[in-house]
């Protein structure tokens, strides 16, 4: 047994200290306040502290802590995208990720598992070569296998997916991860929380008050607090911020859906994904299959789950395992995901001086979570974007500097 | 040793039908109508499974499809209920989550270790260092999870059923059949779901030894029965509640999708365990399953027990015990007034003690921990919840029934968007603010008495059938003054815990208080961080305890704390039930059994069969064999493809040219009929979205295509743009309607010539022409096109004559030594001729500029869809550019692959998009994306290949052809 059980049994001082203070009444004025207490929002918060000495921070979150797509994602970390930008924007947070249990003192469960995105069809292989040679060019460890050495790593999956796509290979992303996503918001909370930042849940942002072209402060459920920065950091609910500013994004939502099953024995150590099927299924470490499809087709703002995404998924899924017709679902939900043209975020400075936007995180963002809080800190300490999320601005649309993920972020996560 | 007892009234077995099965190893005997844990129960075995997390032994908690501590394997299946699920004959048996049988589960000695493993325990260690995670992630994944998975279960289809009706109502119980009765004899259509096997609800166990009870029930039934517009579906659940009323009614054989215009739930309530100190060994159960035990399966729970209560309902389990023959001890009531003196009194005749104000301090275990030695029972004071543990009494027993209160089955309710709160009158949540069309009934609604319950059910029916648009007298359902059937905290803590809150997940009451104390202090969090509710049962014995127990560690009322989103489903529901049938649709071309006779490989392409090539007239070659043999018989002679796939859309109407200008980036008013012109479509950012063509039929009216991957595209955004216009422009999608194939090379207008009488020479029918002619007796569409070979031509017929006219045509070209081509070839040949193909060749970025498509534009016309982006990129540098290029002569390194990166000066300038070896040009060509300044003709550029060597390559004009006659380039 590890040390830190032992003690922790053997103590009488039940239990470890709160991981954040229960922060109930703002104060009048902040250095920063962050919208948002997702894993984007609280890694933002704890990178300003950290990185930047800024602690005079609040993070101002409608209803609990990860509880928008943070707490309801499907956790797939990988790096293996499209477009250089991309891979190496990914790649930095799954740098960080591999060592955050540890700088966050909390156990986030990241286990590398390998990742495999499936092709069934000439063009998807085309893509995942594509994919491959540009990750493989920036140090990144994908590369495309034959129906071989996929069974090898997963002797159950059908290749033929029951007769109706047959498999003809994946690109394989040796990185590729999933992790505990309530872990990871509540480390980062627990750690800005300890340097300072103060964290207030059910408490919403009404109001953004600006003054000559810059942000002077925000109005909130507990009252108008000022500051001259401001981040957003609230993913599905971007456009509600958003028009409060008056600003234009193409930034779109989309329910995303998932559901998980019935805990079982581990026997599926990979993360499987097909574009075709629009399925992806992972393995938790409770035994849980963890599986989600791609984006409801029609814009929605809302979190209702519906019927036909079960069926549709569950048919494919049995597609891939026959033999998971009498497994049972046990749960399924839906977030808002927030869809920009292109499928890469837009982060970074906007036109109003003091007012940062961190959305456009899709189906793909907490995978981005440490490297987006990093980066947004930066952001906001210095008013100048790092060169990292620099293709990743609001102007880029206006532009015609897309960063064209597509290929890479549909259905992947 | 059984404790099967003599009949009862309306049980549910069938003595006539014995069955004998194994369970661990032993042989058991059950009847039909057992479920796998009430004939266990009834042969003696009262270990049933053992624990998700400290692997404790459990036996029987609520018979209401909630023990998942109770789960078992039959070898093909896993996690099987046995609550519920029947016993059948021969099965064999097991535990699921054991090592070494249940009894002796090696994995037990979890449960020594559990002060080690508090709350939460996982996060707060395994992680330093971080190189040993994964050797603990294994050790975790072994010990978590139930049931293993068989992977040789066959694929189960099961086709889904739909139904429609007026009311549909959600459970069979008092108040669910009063509703039922009283909204058909309004007239309406209804559909009553209940996941028992048979309907009645509580009736089959509570009050069911009494003759009114079972009068009530007959004559409820009766009237349901013999009513046609009342169709009753029992032994399936309500899966969950979807947009528009949907509710999926999940069974045994599959699942019946009800769309119904009106849903009345009446789903009851679960009853929840007290909370004390091994509350979860086997033979402590919910007085509701003890009655279950009893009634339905004539099972005495117990031979010695006591009944721990907090409402009336204890009491009368209490009485069902006595009246089965066994030895109740006492009735131990956690209230301070106790149950009205009537039925207390009537407890007391029977002999047995009751004790008010007192509570179970803890159970006091065998020596083997699998079962109950005696209860520990001491004075509770009920407001403060506080046991004085103190002045403890011991009561030797095998078994304790608890029955301290009820949490309302609102799970449906909540997906449909009830606003509940919490009233203190039953010391229940109850539905406050209901959705249109959506009412409760019974206990769901907080209505516990049976009168009350029938008329609670009868005004939900009225109200139902007022909003469905009948005039119909309300029902008033009068306030019945009772205590509350639910005791506000019925939790004892104990200093060395074991008090379980979760039997799912194995959560303490101190596992809350701790949870809270560490800052998981609203209920959304704390259940994330103790996962209650999150196992299989999904909080149903759970989540109203561990709102009780948030609330006195905040000392805030109940309704402050609020309750956690319930989502689909209500029970967990199969995967194959799930996906039914499941669709795959395949489209096949008038051509395909040609195809397939003629050794076409077929491969998918979108949802079409198409040949990439021919193992032509039975002999076998490599592709690349193939498909070389197929292009040169296009170059030197003729070949033909199945193009039946191409989109084919008909557009028509006054607007039919100002559709096409806006919609296309061409020019369409001044094309003469029976010419054709090229068809880009883009997207608002300037993307190139489709190329195809379009044929002008007559004044008013265009034959357009499109590429076979974008068909149901541009029709969907044709449909969308007319629409948005509001243009007069009719569309007709001829995909399928139309067969058509492209008839390609030097010899095809010979060939053609032999089956047509109409002048298609070079005069009569030059390049982008069309006309409407006879081709081998059959009306036609013929086309010169170019894409593959400079003559060619392009013939569309209707789907009916597909067939005939490719055969002829193709022994019209025997003596020409025609060839058919398929699209792998199809590939090699655009490529020789230089063009490129969308979305192969292009991405979701590319715009004309980069892809030499600019003459296609024409910036002067008012206005197409992508222009205002094309006028501000015109305006920008270009960063890549698609180019042809050919490898060095006889080349024979390491070859290139689609895909492989141009590489300069170790960054990534572009890709390649096609690359093929030509034999007829005896040249590797292909097309890639290259930096601006190394795009014109005769530069070089470098291709990365798999190995990582370089390739130079030169860029050339398209076609490749002049590669023929000229050494150089
Ligand atoms: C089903 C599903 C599966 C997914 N799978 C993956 C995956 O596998 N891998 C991956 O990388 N990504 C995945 N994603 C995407 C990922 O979950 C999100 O991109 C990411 O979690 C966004 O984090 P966030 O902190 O920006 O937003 P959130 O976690 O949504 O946090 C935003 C917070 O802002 C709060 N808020 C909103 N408005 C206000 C206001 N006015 N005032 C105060 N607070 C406000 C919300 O309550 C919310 O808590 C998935 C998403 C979904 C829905």
């Amino acid at each position: 047994m590890p040390l830190g059980l032992l003690k922790y049994g053997l103590s009488s001082e039940h239990p470890a200290p709160r991981f954040f203070r229960d922060c109930t009444e703002p104060k009048k004025s902040y250095d920063a306040v962050i919208i948002g207490g997702g894993g984007h929002g609280l890694a933002a918060a704890y990178y300003l502290a950290k990185d930047y000495g800024i602690t005079n921070v609040a993070v101002l979150e409608k209803g609990y802590i990860g509880g928008g797509n943070t707490g309801r994602n499907t956790t797939i970390v990988r790096s293996n995208y499209l477009t250089p930008e991309g891979v190496n924007f990914y790649d930095a947070s799954v740098k960080i990720y591999e060592d955050l249990s540890e700088e966050l003192d909390l156990n986030l469960f990241y286990s590398t598992r390998g990742h495999f995105t499936l092709a069934h069809t000439e063009s998807a292989m085309r893509t995942m070569r594509w994919r491959a040679e540009v990750n493989k060019h920036v140090g990144v460890e994908s590369y495309v296998v034959g129906p071989e050495e996929i069974s090898k790593a997963c002797p159950q999956l059908d290749i033929s997916c029951s007769g109706q796509a047959p498999i003809l290979g994946a690109l394989y992303h040796a990185p590729g991860s999933v992790a505990r996503h309530d872990a990871v918001a509540w480390g980062y909370a627990k750690e800005a929380d300890r340097m300072g930042v103060e964290i207030f849940q059910m408490t919403e942002v009404t109001g953004i008050d600006t003054k000559g072209g810059k942000v002077v402060g925000v109005n909130t459920s507990k009252g108008y607090i000022s500051t001259n920065r401001v981040l957003s950091a609230v993913a599905g609910f971007t456009p509600r911020i958003t028009e409060m500013v008056d600003l234009q994004t193409p930034i779109v939502i989309h329910p995303l859906q998932a559901c998980v099953s019935e805990p079982m024995k581990p026997w599926l150590d990979t993360i499987l994904v097909s574009g075709s099927l629009h399925v992806y299924v992972s393995q938790s470490s409770r035994g849980e299959l963890v599986m989600g499809s791609s984006l409801d087709p029609y814009e929605f703002h809302s979190t209702r789950s519906s019927l036909d995404f079960v069926e549709g998924l569950t048919t494919h899924i049995t597609d891939m395992f026959p033999f998971l017709s009498n497994v049972k679902v046990v749960r399924q939900w839906g977030g808002m995901a927030d869809i920009t043209p292109d499928f890469a975020p837009i982060m970074g400075k906007t036109p109003l001086e003091g007012f940062y936007l961190d959305a456009g995180w899709g189906t793909w963002g907490f995978k981005a979570t440490p490297i987006s809080g990093k980066t947004m800190a930066e952001t906001i300490a210095k008013d100048m974007a790092p060169d990292l999320i620099k293709s990743f601005r609001l102007s880029r649309f206006e532009d015609y500097e897309l960063t064209g993920e597509k290929g890479a972020a549909s259905v992947g996560h | 040793m059984t404790s099967r007892i003599a009949k009862k009234r309306g049980e549910w077995i069938n003595r006539d039908k014995p069955l004998t099965f194994q369970y661990e190893g032993q042989t058991v005997q059950g009847y039909e109508g057992d479920t796998i844990s009430s004939a266990l129960w009834a042969a003696g075995i009262n270990v049933l499974g053992r624990s998700f997390k400290y692997h404790r032994a459990r036996g029987v908690l609520s018979f209401a499809n909630h023990d998942v501590n109770a789960m078992m394997t039959d070898g093909v299946d896993t996690n099987i209920r046995a609550d519920v699920w029947p016993v059948a004959d021969g099965m064999d048996i097991k535990a699921v989550n054991t090592i070494g049988g249940v009894l002796k589960d090696k994995n037990k000695y979890i449960d020594y270790l559990s002060p080690f493993l508090p709350v939460g325990f996982y996060y707060k260690t395994f992680y330093k260092p971080k190189s040993l995670f994964p050797f603990w992630e294994d050790k975790i994944r072994k010990a978590a999870g139930l049931g293993e998975v068989n992977f040789n279960y066959p694929r189960i289809i099961k086709p889904k059923k739909f139904a429609h009706c007026d009311v549909l109502i959600i459970g069979a119980g008092l108040s669910g059949l009063s509703a039922a009765v009283k909204a058909a004899e309004q007239g309406l259509d209804v559909i009553v779901v209940d996941e028992n096997k048979q309907a009645g609800g509580s009736l089959t166990y509570d009050y069911a030894g009494e003759q009114t009870t079972a009068d009530t029930l007959t004559s409820l039934l009766g009237k349901v029965e013999s009513n046609p517009n009342i169709r009753l579906i029992t032994d399936a659940y309500a899966g969950g509640f979807y947009g528009d009323k949907l509710v999926p009614l999940v069974g045994k054989d599959g699942i019946t999708k009800v769309w119904a215009k009106s849903v009345i739930v009446a789903s009851g309530a679960f009853e929840q365990p007290p909370v004390f100190r091994y509350n979860d060994l086997p033979g402590v159960m919910l007085g509701s399953a003890a009655q279950r035990l009893i009634h339905r399966y004539a099972v005495k729970p117990f031979n010695k027990g006591v009944v721990v209560t907090a409402n009336d309902y204890g009491y009368r389990t209490a009485l069902d015990l006595a009246s089965v023959g066994v030895d109740v001890v006492a009735v131990i009531d956690m209230r301070r007034n106790g149950a009205p003196r009537d039925l207390s009194q009537k407890v007391r005749d029977k002999g047995i003690a009751v004790h008010i104000s007192s509570c179970i301090y803890e159970v006091i275990p065998t020596s083997d921990k699998l079962g109950v030695k005696a209860v520990s029972v001491c004075p509770y004071d009920d407001i403060s919840a506080g046991a004085d543990s103190g002045h403890t009494v011991r009561l030797s027993c095998d078994g304790v029934a608890m029955s301290a209160g009820w949490a309302p089955a609102a799970a449906l309710l909540y997906q449909a968007g009830t606003k509940m709160r919490y009233d203190y009158s039953v010391e229940q949540f109850v539905p406050d603010e209901l959705p249109e069309g959506v009412f409760a009934a019974g206990k769901v609604n907080g209505v516990f008495d049976s009168k009350a319950r029938q008329l609670d059910g009868q005004r939900a029916a009225a109200e139902a059938a007022a909003f469905l648009g009948k005039t119909v007298d309300v029902v008033t359902v009068p306030k019945v003054e009772m205590a509350p059937p639910s005791h506000p905290y019925p939790i004892v803590e104990h200093p060395k815990g074991k008090n379980f809150v979760d039997f799912d997940e194995d959560i303490q009451v101190k596992d809350f208080i701790n949870a809270a104390k560490e800052g998981f202090d609203n209920i959304e969090l704390m259940k994330r961080f103790t996962t209650v509710g999150m196992g299989p049962s999904q909080g149903k014995h759970s989540n109203m305890n561990a709102i009780r127990i948030l609330a006195r560690v905040r000392q805030l009322p109940v309704e402050k704390i609020g309750t956690t989103t319930a989502r689909p489903f209500f029970h967990p529901t199969p995967i194959g039930h799930l996906g039914g049938r499941g669709f795959h649709p395949h489209r096949y071309t008038a051509m395909h059994e040609w195809h397939v006779d003629n050794g076409g490989v077929m491969m998918d392409a979108g949802m079409w069969m198409r040949p990439a090539y021919y193992q032509y007239r039975g002999r076998t070659m490599s592709a690349m064999e193939a498909v070389q043999e197929e292009a040169l018989a296009v170059r030197q002679q003729a070949g033909m493809i199945d193009g039946s796939t191409l989109g084919k859309i008909e557009v028509f109407g006054a607007d039919a040219t100002e559709f096409l200008e806006r919609f296309y980036t061409g020019k369409f008013s001044k094309q003469k009929i029976g010419e054709s012109r090229i068809a880009l479509l883009l997207d608002e950012a300037g993307v190139m979205v489709d190329d195809g063509l379009a044929v002008r039929v007559d004044d008013e009216k265009f034959y357009v295509s499109t590429n076979s991957s974008n068909a149901a595209t541009v029709y969907r955004e044709m449909q969308r743009n007319v629409q948005l216009w509001g243009l007069q422009v009719t569309l007709v999608n001829l995909t399928g309607a139309m067969a058509a194939m492209t008839l390609a090379g030097p010899k095809s207008r010979e060939i053609l010539s032999t089956l047509t009488k109409a002048d298609i020479s070079e005069a009569s029918l030059p390049d982008g022409n069309m006309i409407q002619a006879e081709i081998a007796g059959v009306d036609a569409k013929v086309m010169r096109v170019s894409f593959v070979s400079d003559l060619a031509f392009e013939i569309h017929v209707p789907y009916k004559a597909g067939l005939h006219v490719w055969k002829q045509i193709m022994a019209a070209g025997e003596s020409h030594g025609i060839r058919p081509f398929g699209t792998d070839v199809q590939r090699l040949l655009r490529l020789e001729m230089g063009h490129h193909l969308i979305s192969h060749d292009t991405d979701g970025l590319t715009n004309p500029y980069e892809a030499h498509s600019e003459a296609l534009l024409k910036m002067d016309k008012p206005f197409f869809i992508g222009q205002r982006s094309l006028k501000i990129i015109a305006k920008k540098t270009l960063n890549k550019k698609l180019v042809n290029f050919v490898l060095e002569k006889d080349f024979t390194g390491d070859m290139p692959n689609e895909c492989n990166l141009v590489i300069e000066d170790g960054n990534i300038k572009g890709r390649v998009t096609s690359i093929a070896y030509s034999k007829y040009l005896n040249r590797v060509i292909g097309f890639a994306f290259v930096a601006p300044e190394q795009g014109s003709t005769g530069s070089t550029f470098s291709i990365r290949t798999d190995s990582g060597a370089m390739v130079k390559a030169t860029v050339v004009k398209a076609p490749f052809f002049h590669l023929l006659d000229n050494d150089g380039e």
